[in-house]
Parts: C-alpha cells; sequence; structure tokens
C-alpha cells in the first residue's frame, strides 16, 4: 500500500508537471504584458489558440516537422499580438483601465468567433508529427511528448529569461515596465518596447498551443478559454508582472490539479485551482514571488 | 487625414446600421404562408462544441423533407423548413425557439440534438402549444414533468439513456465477462450522469463492483490525473459514457499510461473524429451503445444510407438517421392529424404506431419514448463494426 501511494505520487506529480509548463508558458505572456502595461490581456488565450492553428496549418497543409511548425507559429502569433497591440490597444492607451480592459474581453470575442467564422467550430486533428513513444522507468510511465513539452517550455523561459534580463531591448522592456514615463525621457521608444513585448508573450503562447495540439491531438477554436483563465491564476500566483513567478505559478497549479484529481476528487481540480486564486488574493495579494509595495496614497 | 477618418467613421456607422436593419428584415420576410406550404422550424447545433450532431440531425431530417415534397408533400401541401442556429447552448437554444415560434410561426419543431438544449427550448413551445420532437435526446426527463407525467407537446426519435446504460451494464457482465468496472463521467453532462447511474444500478445488481467513479467536465483536455487514479484500483474494464470530443482524448491518454483493458461508451461516441483523435490502434477494445450503423446491412438501413450519400456525399452518422426517422414520424402525424394544429398534431404523433422508418418499425410508449432497435458497436482498426443486436 505504502509503495502504491507513491508510486502514484510520483506519476501524478509527472502528469501534473507536464500539465503546468504548458500552464506556465501561457502565463509567462500574461505577466510580461501585465507587467508593461498593468493590462490583463483576456485575449491571450486565444493567441495560443491561433498559435495552434498556424501550427496545424504549417503540419498538415504545409507538412512541415515539429521545429519550423513551431518557430512559423511563434512568428504568426507574435505578428498577430503586435497588431492587435497597435490596432485595439494603443489608441486606449491614455483611456481608464477598465475601458482598456473591456476592449481586451472584445478582441478575445472577436479572435474567437473569426476563427469559428474560418475554421469551423469543429475540433480538427493535430496530425502526430512525431509518434509518441512511452517509456517506462519502474512502473512510472512517460511519454515522449511530456518530455517535449517540458524540454520545450524550459529551453523557451530560459530563452526568456536571457532577452529580459541580458539584451538591450529586455533592458527597454524592464525600464518601461518600472516608469514608462521616466523611461521615455530617457529616449527609450515606449511603443516598440511594448509591441516587443506582445511580440514575446504571443510567441510563447503559440507555442504553448502548438505543444498542446500535439501532445492532446486536437485543436479547436474556443480551446483558449479555459488554459487562458488558468494561466491568469497562475500568473497572479506567482505574482503578476513578474517572469519568474509566472513559471512557478504554472507548475504549481498543474501540479495541484493533478494531485487533487488523483488523491481527493477529479470534481474538485478546477475548485482548487480557483481557491488558491482566492486564497493569493486574500492573503498575498502580490503573489507568491511579488514584494510587498506599499502603494502611494 | 482628418478628413478621412470622419469619413471611414461615418461609412462604418453606416455599415452597422445597414447590418443591423437586414439582421431584422431577414426574419419578417420568413412569416408563414400557412395555405400552400406548412413551415417547420428547427433548432440545431450549427456551431459550438456538438456541432456534428446539429449538423447530422439538419442534413438526415433535410432529407426526410426532399423526399416527402418529391412525393408531393402532405396533402399536396410543400414543406418548408427554417433553420435556427443555438450555438449548442441551452440559453441561446430558448432565443431559437422563440424566434421559430415568433418570427417563422413555425407549425412544429425538430430538434435540438442534444438533451439541455431541448429541456431549454420546451417551455416556450408548450406555452405556444407547438409540438416537438429531438431526434437525439436521450435524457428520460425531457418528456415528462416534474410530477413524472408526460409532456403533451415533447417526442424524441431515439432511446433514453438509462436504456443505454442498462444494455451495456449487461454486455459487460453476460459477453465481456467482467466483474470490476471503473467509470469516467462527464459531471457537467446530465446525459453522461445518467448513464453512469443505470450502468452503476445495474452492474453492481448484477454482481459486479465499481472500483472507481471519478469525473471530469466538458472541456477537459488532460485526464491523466484521474486515469491514473483509475489504474491503480485494476478495472477490467472503464465505462466511459460521454461526448467524443473527450472521450477520444481519454481513449489516448488512457492507452498512453498503459490502460489496456476494453473501454466501453454510449452514441456520444458516434463520429469519425473518435478515430482520428485517439487513433486506430487506441480505440481496439472499445465497445458503444448505438441506435445505427452505417456498417448494418438490413435493406432498410441500406436504402437511407444510399439516398443520404446520393445527396450529401458522405455517409450518415446515427444522428443524421434520427434526423431522417422524425422527419417521417412527424410528416405521418401532420398526415393523420389533417390539420397543422399543434393539438391534434401532438395527439396523432403519440399514437404512432409501427411506423416504417429507416432502422425499423417505430412506436410510441405512454411516456412519448419509441420503442426501437439497439446495437452494440465494435471498435475494430478504427472502423465501427456490429457486434450485437437487441430488440427493434
Amino acid at each position: 500500500m505504502e509503495s502504491g501511494f507513491l508510486q502514484q505520487l510520483v506519476q501524478q506529480l509527472i502528469n501534473g508537471i507536464s500539465l503546468g509548463s504548458i500552464y506556465a508558458l501561457i502565463a509567462l505572456g500574461y505577466t510580461m504584458i501585465y507587467g508593461i502595461l498593468k493590462l490583463i490581456n483576456f485575449a491571450h488565450g486565444d493567441i495560443y489558440m491561433l498559435g495552434a492553428y498556424i501550427g496545424f496549418v504549417c503540419t498538415s497543409v504545409l507538412k512541415l516537422s515539429f521545429l519550423p511548425a513551431l518557430v512559423i507559429s511563434m512568428i504568426g502569433a507574435a505578428l498577430a499580438g503586435i497588431i492587435i497591440e497597435r490596432v485595439a490597444y494603443k489608441p486606449m492607451r491614455n483611456a481608464p483601465r477598465i475601458a482598456i480592459l473591456i476592449t481586451a474581453i472584445g478582441v478575445s470575442f472577436f479572435l474567437e468567433n473569426v476563427m469559428i467564422l474560418f475554421a469551423s467550430p469543429q475540433p480538427r486533428t493535430f496530425p502526430a508529427v512525431f509518434t509518441a513513444t512511452v517509456y517506462h522507468v519502474g512502473s512510472w510511465v512517460v511519454n515522449s511528448q511530456q518530455i517535449v513539452i517540458l524540454v520545450s517550455a524550459l529551453v523557451l523561459m530560459v530563452a526568456l529569461t536571457y532577452i529580459v534580463n541580458q539584451t538591450k531591448a529586455g533592458k527597454a522592456m524592464r525600464a518601461v515596465s518600472f516608469d514608462a514615463d521616466a523611461a521615455r525621457l530617457m529616449g527609450i521608444d515606449i511603443d516598440s518596447t511594448i509591441s516587443m513585448t506582445f511580440a514575446l508573450g504571443s510567441a510563447l503562447a503559440a507555442a504553448g498551443g502548438v505543444l498542446v495540439g500535439i501532445y492532446y491531438n486536437s485543436i479547436d477554436p474556443l480551446m483558449g478559454m479555459v488554459p487562458g483563465i488558468k494561466a491568469f491564476v497562475a500568473a497572479v500566483l506567482g505574482g503578476i508582472g513578474i517572469i519568474p513567478g509566472a513559471m512557478l505559478g504554472g507548475l504549481i497549479l498543474g501540479v495541484v490539479e493533478a494531485l487533487v484529481s488523483g488523491f481527493i476528487s477529479s470534481t474538485f481540480r478546477d475548485a482548487a485551482a480557483f481557491a488558491i486564486l482566492i486564497i493569493i488574493l486574500l492573503f498575498k495579494p502580490q503573489g507568491l514571488m511579488g514584494k510587498n509595495i506599499r502603494e502611494k496614497v | 487625414m482628418k478628413l478621412w477618418k470622419k469619413a471611414s467613421r461615418i461609412a462604418l456607422a453606416a455599415l452597422l446600421v445597414a447590418g443591423l436593419a437586414a439582421g431584422c428584415g431577414g426574419g419578417e420576410k420568413k412569416s408563414a404562408d400557412t395555405g400552400k406550404e406548412i413551415v417547420i422550424g428547427v433548432n440545431a447545433e450549427l456551431t459550438g462544441n456538438v456541432a456534428n450532431y446539429g449538423k447530422s440531425m439538419l442534413s438526415g431530417f433535410e432529407l426526410a423533407v426532399e423526399e416527402a415534397n418529391k412525393a408531393g408533400g402532405i396533402d399536396g401541401k410543400k414543406i418548408k423548413v427554417v433553420t435556427a442556429d443555438n450555438k449548442s447552448e441551452p440559453s441561446e437554444s430558448g432565443n431559437a425557439a422563440t424566434k421559430l415560434v415568433t418570427q417563422n410561426k413555425v407549425v412544429a419543431v425538430v430538434g435540438p440534438a442534444v438533451s439541455g438544449c431541448v429541456a431549454a427550448e420546451e417551455p416556450v413551445l408548450t406555452a405556444n402549444k407547438i409540438p416537438l420532437i429531438a431526434p437525439c435526446a436521450t435524457a428520460p426527463g425531457i418528456t415528462l414533468d416534474k410530477d413524472g407525467k408526460t409532456k403533451q407537446f415533447v417526442f424524441r426519435a431515439c432511446f433514453i439513456d438509462p436504456y443505454q446504460g442498462d444494455i451495456m451494464a449487461q454486455f459487460a457482465s453476460k459477453d465481456l465477462k467482467v466483474k470490476k468496472v471503473a467509470i469516467l463521467h462527464d459531471s457537467s453532462s446530465d446525459y453522461s450522469k445518467g448513464l453512469a447511474q443505470v450502468f452503476t444500478k445495474v452492474f453492481t445488481a448484477a454482481g459486479g463492483t465499481i472500483t472507481a467513479d471519478e469525473a471530469f467536465l466538458s472541456k477537459d483536455v488532460d485526464f491523466k490525473a484521474s486515469l491514473t487514479k483509475i489504474k491503480a484500483t485494476n478495472p477490467e474494464a472503464i465505462y466511459i459514457p460521454g461526448y467524443y470530443e473527450e472521450v477520444a482524448k481519454i481513449i489516448k491518454q488512457a492507452r498512453e499510461i498503459g490502460l489496456n483493458c476494453p473501454l466501453m461508451g454510449s452514441d456520444g461516441w458516434d463520429s469519425p473524429k473518435l478515430v482520428e483523435i485517439a487513433g486506430k490502434e487506441a480505440t481496439n477494445k472499445g465497445y458503444f451503445t448505438n441506435a445505427y450503423t452505417a456498417e448494418d446491412t438490413d435493406p432498410g438501413v441500406q436504402k437511407f444510407v444510399k439516398a443520404y450519400q446520393g445527396k450529401f456525399n458522405k455517409v450518415p452518422d446515427v444522428f443524421a438517421m434520427e434526423g431522417y426517422n422524425a422527419g417521417l414520424v412527424l410528416f405521418n402525424a401532420i398526415k393523420t392529424a389533417k390539420s397543422t394544429d399543434g393539438v391534434k398534431i401532438a395527439e396523432a404523433m403519440a399514437k404512432t404506431k409501427d411506423l416504417q422508418v429507416a432502422n425499423g418499425k417505430f412506436s410510441y410508449d405512454e411516456k412519448h419514448n419509441p420503442i426501437t432497435t439497439a446495437l452494440i458497436i465494435e471498435m475494430k482498426d478504427g472502423k465501427m463494426t456490429l457486434n450485437k443486436k437487441i430488440g427493434g
């Protein structure tokens, strides 16, 4: 019994980490955009859907293999992110926060319904770009796709951390996020920095979309809704606006969901995810990795 | 530059207004001319997560309409179909029904496909005394009111949930000879919950045990946590009543974590997408209950399959067949009622007996549930094959 429990625990951790790394990829985009614009980009989940569809076209119509499909869909989504920011959010930059939030919800509906119009509401089968080999490590089961997801997510996160911390563009992003007006006075091009942020965040979401498409084999125009909300929870959990926080939040959320469905009941899974959000907002609203900053009154 | 901006704004506003006007006008134009034609509404899931069902159901019904109109219509009156999309959402289903009744003045409504949407439209139709026939809504409650009395205007053209769960439980204990079964059901769907309940009742009464009863929500994509938990209870088979979108992913993930036992399900499995998403090999040892398969060699079934293929150039699924049957039952009722009055149509429909439909004979019991055929379908290398035929 004891070993049975341990065996289950490890297996559920494996399941949870692979799910969590996808949440983390989407949460990164949320957190970056929030960090720079103080905007909860509700259309982010739909960018993830868009990325999955671009990946679908690349693999099923153009017959590309995994890596080129991933790269093209990341570029495509990055462009979409820039266009959305220019068309929908930029004109609202000086509008009240609530107006821009509602715009984001509008963009989300727009993307979903345009996709329903053009790609039909029916789920599409993602072609198998590589066969899923199942590895048995002792009595645990790991799937090669899970490993690919985890590795891709890690590589992308490392790349992002490098861009943000070591490059000039990253420095500009951090500066704008810290104080946009001061950054402008220092000669930083705010508009292109914001575009860059949207491009990076959207590219990560698209990568998540392609990975999910490969992993679960099916995509549909409304696939972004639930993961979008979950990733938002992950971002808040880790501390919204903080990049390592989003990664941590995503992984914690994935693991908690797997453990709750594994050891309590699968019906409580979503309840647990949102209970975490409520608890965090009550006791540590700045998030796990957030610093306690006093608001100036 | 400024002028251009202003002009484009005015143009946009004009476009919006024009769109609105067109939207309103379109509805009114369709109002019925009761003298020459009989207007029948179809409230279907044309978009949304079960659009596959709604579209098939509509195609099947359209075939029935075409055949009836070719044969001269009903008492010389042509049948005209007006469709409304409920987007697979119960709240939209009520709106769609209201539109069909108030704007299009339909004499009867066919659809929606799924029980939740039927339950949502029913109050609108009953209040207006318009009969409805739900081709593939299997929840037992939709034809009954709170006190268990049969609703006067509600009919269906398929077998009910308990029947499916019952048949599968018997098949599991008698044919598959399994004693320990785990259940994985969709707790956001009455259909799935109902099936799981009946299965549990019948299977345990036959001496079997349920090792685990896990739940998921529709639109979920990751089931590995629940499946890992189920695997630890060592079941000999798993019962997964649900719709193909989730079931396909469940089957794929179950096989991935090494659950190789037989998987059993319900008519929600019936879609080519099931094999596409799960993969041919994974669906082997899959069994589900259904009312029909195109592989059935019965001459009535084959005649329907040919006619459908001729019109739509694809193999009809069960929802198409049930939509077709619903058409036959409804037209027969209007013919025998010799009237387009809702009360009289409902009266005639309730008396349907031994009507020849696509898959055999069709009669109603006192609860407006048809007495009809059930099949056990077995998945073999991606093909749905007939394993066993029950009743009918």
